[in-house]
């Protein structure tokens, strides 16, 4: 099975220009001209997205089942909170594997500026404690947590940041291009929930992002090297329970290791070439290197200040800027997906790292505690 | 009769178990409500939460009127150690087709799905038109019994139904839930006024909460699990236009498709759980699936009789489920919907094993 066809808006803070179902017919546009198929060719289709009160649409996939040429075929919403896209990723995967389909298009949205995604993440009182605003308020303290834990500088958050706010610089559909970015500004920056400063978070984007998935026929169709699938899972665990590790939540790791397992990687950090992990605030980079198993616990943020996550690193992490650079919610785990099979297409343009083979998307949501992963790589995986 | 089932692996429904459906249920959480039917389904199989394979559930945010309502149902699961579980924002009809594919892939041998809903909080007649075109549609708030309304006045002009013949839809639906100890409303209903011509108050569901759960399990798990699986033979769904503009409503060509892809028309069905929220619906669904005057239809009392949002297609898959186990069934079909109107469709074909 493999990836064919990728399409992505241009990310932006809001798409005035379009309705919701003009921003997802773009992105399968593009997937599909990527893949050089029709909407006849698609068998299914398959979407995702963040909470529906983010745009103020109540399973909004029936209205767009016209935009996406889904009438008379079988049309999928998978919604698992901020890992939703990487999810509905790995179900339109399924289809495939599963033989119950042989080409599939899935896609995933968030169209932020209909709403205030802040608000509509923080629930009224008595369902939570006033002053919790937001993603942000809610993760903070578990940062603060790792910041503890493994004695790790202030500082190692603002690099985070600034990578990726200049590795962004280099994709054409990122939504910041902050061309007159340095590390004094990001560490000049308000801070919004210590010790995660305004230029350490995600930006709120309007955006979404399709991709083809088929099978090895249709792969060997293909008209550009196709991403191949060698291993896909999803991993969770409850919000709240007295033992969570919110620091490195045991379904991130128990995920991480079903997919390396699938693909037969034994060392993730040697055998790995490209990641793009879900990275919504700054320190998110070292705290999943960990969890992933790129690094001994402790050890994440010595890989951060190392350099070893650069563009030009050993180990680069989100050379599409990731999250931190563009975040439609429920777009941004399939954004991770799609990036980390444009790496192995070689079709990254000039965030491509070179020569990549294999390359991990990865997202999670929820209150840490949704976890989706994906492996893709150049070479088609031994039946 | 023999059995062929259309894909790789052979799966069944081993257990089934459903709240009672109820007009309000303030004193209860959606986990507190979700929790005791997965403990009743789990103990149908003997089986531990972690020895399922793959878990997934159905629900809406709209209706639990806050973001991320299943994050917290998860609690009901008892997720630790971390499990493999998905969630559809749809019935828990397609939380089972999900499920369904994953058994498929070989990834997993079982399957715990759930889905659930409270309508009860909220108007659901106008929560309900927030699933329609926020741009051209929504605005206007038509709301579900009007937009069926639309659809039954389509099916009368077209003399496909009257209005007594509805009537007896409804009757027939709630004298047969008088045995089904989980349904809302029971026995002799008065037909009522116009809640909006051409449909009386007997015409539409019950507004309530409710939880419902299935297990699956592939071969000979399933054959260990339950003294008579039934095998699900073939699933599909489809999805229409939603500009009802663009539709014949007096047809369902998505529940056709659905339909000939699970291989309805291949054999006799002996018993058809529809999800027709609506009389009128069900007139629709019986000419899309050809069923015939000897199928027994809903004989659990359909919709009409228990309605709870986001579970009732899963109800139907386990209803016509537990009517194989019980042996009064060899070959079923089960229905869901979703959308205004009849827009998406999940049709499966259920066998019981020769008695």
């Amino acid at each position: 099975m493999a990836v064919v066809g990728i399409g992505q808006t241009k990310h932006v803070a809001a798409r005035h220009d379009v309705s919701i179902a003009g921003l997802v017919r773009e992105a399968a546009s593009r997937a599909l001209a990527d893949a050089e198929l029709t909407w006849a060719d698609i068998d299914a289709v398959v979407i995702g997205k963040a909470p529906d009160f983010f745009e103020g649409v109540m399973m909004p996939e029936l209205y767009l089942a016209d935009a996406l040429g889904a009438v008379g075929k079988p049309m999928l919403r998978v919604h698992t909170a901020g890992s939703v896209g990487g999810s509905t990723a790995l179900v339109a995967a399924n289809l495939v594997a599963a033989r119950v389909h042989r080409t599939v298009l899935t896609l995933a949205f968030e169209k932020q500026s209909e709403s205030n995604a802040m608000w509509g993440l923080s629930l009224p009182v008595p369902f939570q404690q006033p002053l919790l605003a937001g993603a942000g308020g809610f993760f903070a303290p578990h940062v603060r947590a790792y910041m503890r834990r493994t004695g790790a500088p202030d500082t190692v958050g603002s690099l985070v940041a600034y990578k990726d706010r200049r590795n962004a610089l280099k994709n054409p559909y990122a939504h910041l291009h902050e061309h007159d970015i340095t590390l004094e500004k990001v560490q000049a920056s308000p801070m919004l929930w210590d010790p995660i400063r305004y230029s350490e978070t995600c930006p709120s984007s309007d955006g979404a992002c399709a991709m083809i998935l088929t099978d090895r026929a249709g792969a060997a169709r293909s008209p550009r090297p196709p991403a191949w699938v060698h291993g896909g899972a999803m991993r969770s665990e409850p919000t709240l329970f007295a033992g969570k590790d919110f620091v490195s939540p045991q379904a991130g790791k128990d995920c991480a290791a079903d997919v390396y397992r699938q693909a037969g990687i034994t060392d993730p950090r040697r055998e790995i070439d490209a990641v793009e992990m879900y990275v919504p605030f700054s320190w998110y980079e070292p705290m999943w290197l960990e969890n992933l198993g790129f690094a001994d616990e402790g050890e994440g943020w010595k890989l951060t200040e190392a350099g070893v996550t650069e563009l030009d690193g050993d180990l680069p992490v989100n050379p599409s800027g990731g999250v931190l650079s563009t975040n439609p919610i429920g777009a941004s785990g399939m954004i991770r997906f799609a990036e980390a099979a444009l790496q192995v297409r070689g079709q990254a343009g000039e965030h491509q790292v070179p020569d990549a083979r294999r390359a991990v998307g990865h997202a999670y949501g929820g209150g840490a505690q949704f976890f989706a992963m994906w492996l893709v790589g150049a070479e088609e995986p031994p039946s | 009769m023999a059995r062929t089932s259309r894909h790789a692996r052979e799966v069944a429904v081993v257990a089934f178990a459903q709240s009672d459906h109820l007009r309000r249920t303030d004193e209860l959480s959606e986990v507190e409500m979700v929790m005791p039917v997965l403990h009743q389904v789990l103990a149908q199989t003997g089986l531990k939460a972690g020895e399922i394979g793959f878990t997934c559930s159905g629900s809406s945010d709209y209706l639990a009127g806050r973001a991320f309502s299943f994050t917290m149902t998860l609690d009901g699961v008892g997720a630790w150690p971390p499990i493999s579980e998905s969630h559809v924002e749809m019935d828990g009809a397609w939380a089972l087709y999900e499920a369904w594919v994953k058994i498929q892939t070989g990834e997993a041998d079982t399957a715990l799905v759930y889905g659930y809903g409270k309508s009860s909080p909220g108007s659901v007649r106008d929560v309900l038109t927030r699933q329609l075109d926020p741009y051209y549609l929504a605005p206007l708030w038509p709301d579900s019994v009007a937009l069926a309304a639309l659809q039954a006045q389509a099916l009368v002009d077209a003399g496909e139904t009257d209005e007594e013949a509805l009537a007896a839809i409804g009757a027939r639906s709630r004298a047969d839930a008088a045995a089904n100890p989980h349904a809302q409303l029971t026995g002799t209903v008065p037909q009522g006024d116009y809640l909006v011509a051409p449909l009386r108050t007997g015409d539409c569901p019950p507004i309530g909460d409710g939880a419902a759960a299935v297990i699956l399990a592939a071969g000979d798990t399933a054959r260990r699990l339950c003294g008579r699986p039934a095998w699900i033979t073939g699933i599909d769904h489809r999805i229409e236009a939603h500009g009802l503009g663009l539709r014949d409503l007096t047809d369902s060509p998505s529940t056709r498709i659905a339909a000939e892809q699970a291989g309805v028309f291949e054999g006799p069905v002996d018993t058809a759980e529809l999800h027709a929220p609506f009389s009128s619906q069900e007139v629709v669904l019986r000419k899309a699936l050809g069923l015939g005057d000897g199928v027994a239809v809903n004989p659990s009392g359909g919709a009409l009789a228990a309605n709870p949002v986001m579970a009732a297609g899963l109800i139907r898959i386990g209803e016509a489920a537990a009517r194989i186990h019980r042996g009064e069934s060899d070959r079923a079909v089960a229905h869901a919907t979703s959308g205004p109107c009849l827009q998406q469709n999940l049709v499966a074909v259920l066998e019981g094993d020769p008695r």
